[in-house]
């Protein structure tokens, strides 16, 4: 296999909670790798951290509250990111690692017009002069397909519909071919049939500019349709990883396996009732001991409470779940 | 008053107003200024800074007299309007017309450039506290608590106490250095509520630099208010010029301003009200003008103000 573009290592955020009482391990301890030209997805409800880990990668996390522990590691093009002085840091943002955000009309600044902001990362990056970043930018909204580039260009935000802006914010991000993009729930805020279309349009342009995409995200249909590999996350921790075929087919976590079967089918009768896994996500100032799924788990036993598990390796290609089930198989068979 | 000089008077109204005109008309094309002219008062008030502004450059061209000049101590005393003196002269036989054109040199820009240097303090001083939190932000505002809570009135008394002729210059930077904490505060606010959302942490994460965020994504945003409380602090810092002058502590006679001309009449309000009626009026007419610029520019800023 090729060498991974991006290595995260034992990644621990942790904010300090108000007045000092707590602190919310919000991420704690998650590693994973991309590879070049993959789109690796990281699903997981709110609240497990997925937004944190991603924020963390470019160093954007709010300080205070928030810091990174000691001992977490990012690799990328040969350096620790979370080294880097804050030029070499933003020589880094925008230019080599990109990212886009949730909303996109509050992502973009109301006061000025689509082109000018497109426009920037290549101003910043690149030193381009204002006419060739604007020729830039003219270039950047074909690219991503929006109708009447030229008219667009002059627009401010708000003259735009959600999914236009949308593009506009990939548009921005690309503008420099980034090796890796971040994309934090890029279609949330999205209606389902524009949702298909900017999944495509990152999909085509992943194939023409050949960078690798992390794709952050609640819906298992989105990582279904558009992830090589998943991440799966659980409070703060990565408690599944597996090419997405095999996640699929063979899950081995029990929250993963609750994942899917809250997902609604069309092969199930409609009348029957959506499962939906029991009890909510622990506060993260808070994580239960041991395995940190198993209030919620149906096969929690001793150990489960006792022990914490490690990522196991299930016996499938690049395929590992953080619990003992792994280890002790016919445990599952007993209780169904 | 010559006729010459009545023709630059109204060359001076005509052009005003051709300019405020012709202002509305010429930037038809863009949006915000058709929110700005949308104001019914915006394009009148226009007109009248343009024309207060046109008279005070051109000064010299429109009195037509010297403004400190005693022309004729007995016969030329207290007179009441006339085609030789339109606005009347006053006590020491100084015609006022003269000297309320020479007045707005002195108000406007004492006016202005207190107000530039009191909104560019406050706006950086607000942006760095409000960007950089943490530190930056206790030292910052506790320095602005104790300027609020110290009475301004006594910090000018200070300043003017230290020379015998205050040079006008001094006077600006009082008033300047004086005037920017609740501007700081405004700014401060602005930030605050602007640095959290999105597309600031957009900008960050393209790799903008802090001074390009602040400049470019959080200052833009946070101008309206900026904007808005300069235009009114033009106002004010001219009211507050007047009545220092009025108190005979700010601009010295004889050179005028409109604040020493009310002072010089104030005795004789009941006998000769022509001689505080023209620069009270000026002082009225140009601080309405600049609310009402400060409201349309307002509207006129803000893009997400749809023109309907």
């Amino acid at each position: 296999m090729k060498e991974p573009l991006l290595r995260v290592r034992d990644l621990k955020t942790y904010f300090v909670t108000e007045r000092g009482r707590g602190t919310a391990r919000a991420v704690d301890g998650v590693s994973f790798d991309l590879y070049p030209g993959e789109t690796l997805g990281i699903v997981g409800e709110s609240g497990c951290g997925k937004t944190v880990t991603s924020l963390s990668i470019l160093r954007l996390i709010p300080e205070p509250p928030g810091h990174i522990r000691p001992g977490s590691f990012i690799e990328f093009e040969g350096r620790n990111l979370l080294t880097l002085s804050p030029p070499e840091l933003r020589a880094v943002r925008g230019n080599r690692i990109a990212m886009i955000f949730q909303e996109p009309m509050t992502s973009l600044n109301p006061v000025f017009t689509v082109g000018d902001q497109i426009a920037e990362a290549a101003i910043v990056h690149q030193r381009l002069s204002r006419r060739a970043a604007r020729a830039r930018a003219l270039e950047m909204l074909r690219l991503v397909g929006i109708p009447d580039p030229e008219a667009r260009l002059d627009d401010y935000p708000h003259q735009l519909s959600g999914g236009i802006c949308q593009r506009v914010m990939i548009a921005m991000a690309l503008v420099c071919h980034p090796q890796v993009l971040i994309a934090d729930e890029p279609t949330t805020a999205l209606d389902v049939t524009i949702q298909a279309q900017i999944l495509e349009l990152l999909e085509r342009l992943q194939a023409e500019l050949g960078m690798a995409i992390m794709l952050i995200t609640h819906d298992l249909g989105i990582v279904a349709g558009s992830a090589d590999r998943v991440v799966v996350m659980y409070a703060g921790q990565v408690v599944e990883t597996a090419p997405t075929p095999e996640l699929f087919t063979r899950a081995q976590h029990p929250y993963t396996e609750g994942l899917m079967a809250s997902v609604p089918r069309l092969d199930r009768p409609p009348a029957a009732r959506l499962h939906s896994i029991p009890g909510n996500v622990p506060a993260a100032t808070d994580w239960p001991s041991g395995c940190r799924f198993h209030p919620r788990c149906p096969y929690a036993w001793d150990k489960c409470r006792a022990e914490e598990p490690p990522l196991l390796e299930t016996g499938g290609a690049g395929h590992t779940a953080r619990c003992w089930l792994v280890a002790e198989p016919q445990r599952r068979m007993r209780r169904s | 008053m010559t006729p010459r000089h009545w023709a630059v008077l109204l060359a001076l109204l005509a052009a005003a107003a051709i300019g405020a005109l012709g202002l509305r008309a010429g930037t038809a094309g863009s949006d915000a200024a058709r929110r700005f002219f949308r104001h019914p008062t915006a394009a009148f008030a226009v007109g009248v800074l343009l024309f207060f502004v046109l008279i005070a450059v051109c000064a010299p061209l429109v009195a037509p007299y010297d403004p400190s000049a005693q022309l004729e101590i007995v016969q030329l005393q207290n007179r009441p309007p006339s085609w030789m003196h339109p606005l009347g002269t006053d006590l020491y036989s100084r015609d006022l017309l003269s000297r309320l054109v020479f007045g707005a040199r002195v108000s406007l820009a004492v006016g202005t450039l207190a107000m530039l240097v009191a909104v560019s303090l406050g706006a950086v001083v607000g942006l760095l506290a409000g960007y950089f939190h943490r530190w930056m932000d206790g030292v910052l505002m506790r320095l602005v608590d104790v300027g609020l809570a110290v009475p301004r009135i006594f910090l000018l008394l200070i300043a003017v106490s230290l020379w015998s002729q205050l040079p006008l210059a001094i006077l600006v930077l009082t008033i300047g250095l004086t005037g920017w904490f609740a501007t700081s505060r405004l700014v401060r606010a602005e930030v605050l509520s602007r640095r959290e959302l999105a597309y600031v942490d957009a900008a960050r994460a393209l790799g903008a630099p802090p001074a390009r965020v602040i400049l470019r994504h959080v200052l833009p945003n946070a101008v309206a208010p900026l904007i808005v409380s300069a235009a009114l602090g033009i106002g004010s810092v001219m009211l507050l010029e007047a009545s220092l002058s009025f108190l005979g502590i700010g601009v010295a006679p004889p050179t005028p301003s409109w604040g020493n001309m009310i002072a010089d009449g104030k005795e004789q309000i009941a006998t000769a009200p022509w001689t505080t009626l023209s620069p009270g009026l000026a002082i009225v007419l140009v601080v309405m003008a600049l609310n009402a610029v400060g409201d349309a520019l307002r509207d006129a800023l803000d893009p997400r103000r749809e023109a309907t």
